[in-house]
């Protein structure tokens, strides 16, 4: 069984979590084109190598970042939300 | 017996078959270059050559021949879809599966079994419902099934899950399996034939872009350049197309199955729950197959994992609880290229001379032969025919989805 390690509630097995996607830029649909806001909605990098995610513990509802590596299957370090500054967005 | 064998080894009278060729040289251009040897690529290349006379093509399979996806699917063939689009396309695949034998001149062990998907809810009843209405709507054979018509199709199955009974079925009677390995050798053979180079354990690396044109394809065994290019790499689909600077919208995820070891016959269609996550059918060879839904997370690995397929067996426990004696004899995994509306990507892309065949997911397989035959009309023509058109990259940017996540959710 693989084993993520929650900023909150430590090394826990990985069904007790969920995978949101890539930390990306978010696009002001009010200002946004048609086309910024259709590749916002659709596209994806889908990154093969290391790539920053949210994640979420759900028995808890924690929300923290993690950073894996698509191609080998490691997760590499996971971090509780910093209050303030970038959280680490790929365009 | 023994000499009798070797003196007929030993002749030349009767030499080995060389039915797919050996890597050839590269050479410096090609009219068409398609990246990836699995059956998409196998099935462009024949369609280019034997109906439109497009010979000078080189197939790129990193690999070997329909070692990706292709080795690794389930192999059910069907065209119970919802949107008339999509039913339309494959049902044209379909028909084409089901000469296909006679069309390559290869025993494709084509085998009509019938599909029945089952339901546990009356939502589910209602979605199966309507797919069978617009199934029907577009030509296509569809039933509803009852409880005892279903008891009476497959006796060993178990329709009393506690918690979740089995209500009702779409019976799509001319779903069929077939042998993954010849679909892909077949098509690769007769595209040799006729002029086709396959170029196996040849990778492309990059591709060099110049006034929205692809000019050069450069892979491990050197540099080449090309009128058109088109990329058929499933799983890579993203990874090849940002080569070309491009982004998709395709998430890749691992898709894992599984089969027992074999058994005396006694499933003849395939039956298959979105419910339980869950779908089974006989191989010829008497191996229960058994695959499901997707991993939980986006990955470019093969891996197994002990948690799938413990799903998968429980799941598959609940509908035919005798074969909790069964051992599993082979598991593997293979990478899906997902899109939102589970439904493909063909056509043009925004870089003039490059085109798309990607986006196949877990429901690729049953459209190799129609995405070859159309994609090579489009590409000859340089017009995307109607058939595939709603298909396009573009329809992202109209929000025209043609939505396919009910009719593909059990992942076959
Ligand atoms: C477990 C599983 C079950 C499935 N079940 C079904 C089913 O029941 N019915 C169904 O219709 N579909 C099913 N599918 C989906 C189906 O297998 C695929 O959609 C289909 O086989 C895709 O064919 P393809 O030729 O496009 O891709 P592939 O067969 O994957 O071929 C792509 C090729 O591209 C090559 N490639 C990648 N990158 C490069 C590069 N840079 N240079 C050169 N070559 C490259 C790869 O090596 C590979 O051989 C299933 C898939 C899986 C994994």
């Amino acid at each position: 069984m693989k084993i993520m390690t929650c900023p909150l509630n430590g090394p826990r097995n990985i069904t007790e979590f969920q995978c949101h996607g890539e930390v990306h830029h978010e696009v002001d649909p009010t200002t946004a084109s048609d086309k910024e806001w259709s590749d916002y909605l659709w596209m994806s990098n889908n990154t093969a190598g290391v790539v920053r995610e949210w994640w979420c513990h759900t028995p808890s509802n924690y929300w923290f970042l993690a950073e894996r590596n698509t191609v080998t299957d490691e997760i590499l370090a996971t971090f509780a939300v910093p209050a303030d500054g970038p959280l680490g967005e790929v365009k | 017996m023994v000499f009798a064998l070797l003196k007929y080894g030993m002749t030349g009278r009767y030499p080995a078959r060389q039915e797919i060729p050996l890597t050839p040289e590269l050479q410096p251009h090609y009219d068409v270059v398609i990246i990836g040897g699995g059956g998409h690529g196998a099935s462009l290349a024949y369609h280019l050559a034997k109906n439109h006379n497009i010979r000078n093509v080189a197939i790129l399979e990193k690999g070997y021949l329909g070692g990706g996806n292709t080795a690794r699917n389930t192999t059910v063939i069907r065209s119970n879809y919802t949107d008339q689009r999509s039913i339309k396309f494959y049902a044209k695949s379909l028909r084409l599966y089901e000469s296909l034998s006679n069309e390559l001149d290869y025993n494709m062990m084509y085998s009509r079994r019938g599909q029945l998907t089952l339901s546990h809810s009356d939502g589910v009843s209602r979605s199966l419902r309507l797919r069978a209405d617009a199934g029907v709507f577009c030509g296509e054979a569809n039933e509803i099934l009852d409880r005892k018509q279903i008891k009476d199709l497959v006796p060993s199955l178990n329709l009393d899950i506690k918690g979740m009974p089995i209500l009702s079925g779409l019976w799509h009677k001319n779903a069929a399996i077939a042998r993954h390995d010849a679909v892909v050798w077949g098509y690769a053979i007769r595209a040799c034939e006729r002029g086709v180079e396959l170029h196996q354990r040849t990778e492309v690396l990059g591709m060099d872009v110049a006034n929205n044109k692809v000019t050069r394809v450069r892979t491990n065994r050197g540099d080449i350049s090309a009128g058109l290019v088109v990329q058929c790499v499933a799983g890579y689909s993203s990874v090849v197309a940002k080569m070309v600077g491009l982004k998709l919208p395709i998430r890749s995820y691992p898709l894992q199955a599984m089969v027992t070891h074999p058994v005396k016959p006694f499933l003849d269609p395939m039956v298959s729950s979105t419910a339980l996550h869950c779908y089974i059918s006989q191989s010829a060879r008497g191996e229960l197959v058994i695959g499901g839904g997707s991993d939980p997370y986006e990955l470019y690995n093969t891996r197994s994992t002990l948690e799938l397929k413990e799903g998968l067996a429980a799941s598959a426990l609940e509908l035919f609880p005798f074969i909790g004696e069964l051992k599993v004899l082979r598991q593997w995994a293979g990478i899906t290229d997902m899109t939102p509306d589970y439904s493909p990507i063909m056509g043009q892309s925004p870089i003039s001379n490059y085109w798309l065949d990607a986006g196949w997911g877990t429901w690729g397989f049953k459209a190799t032969p129609a995405s070859g035959y159309f994609m090579a009309q489009a590409m000859a023509n340089n017009r995307v025919p109607d058939e595939i058109r709603p298909f396009q990259l573009e329809r992202f940017d109209r929000f025209d989805l043609v939505n396919e996540m009910g009719a593909t959710a059990a992942s076959h």
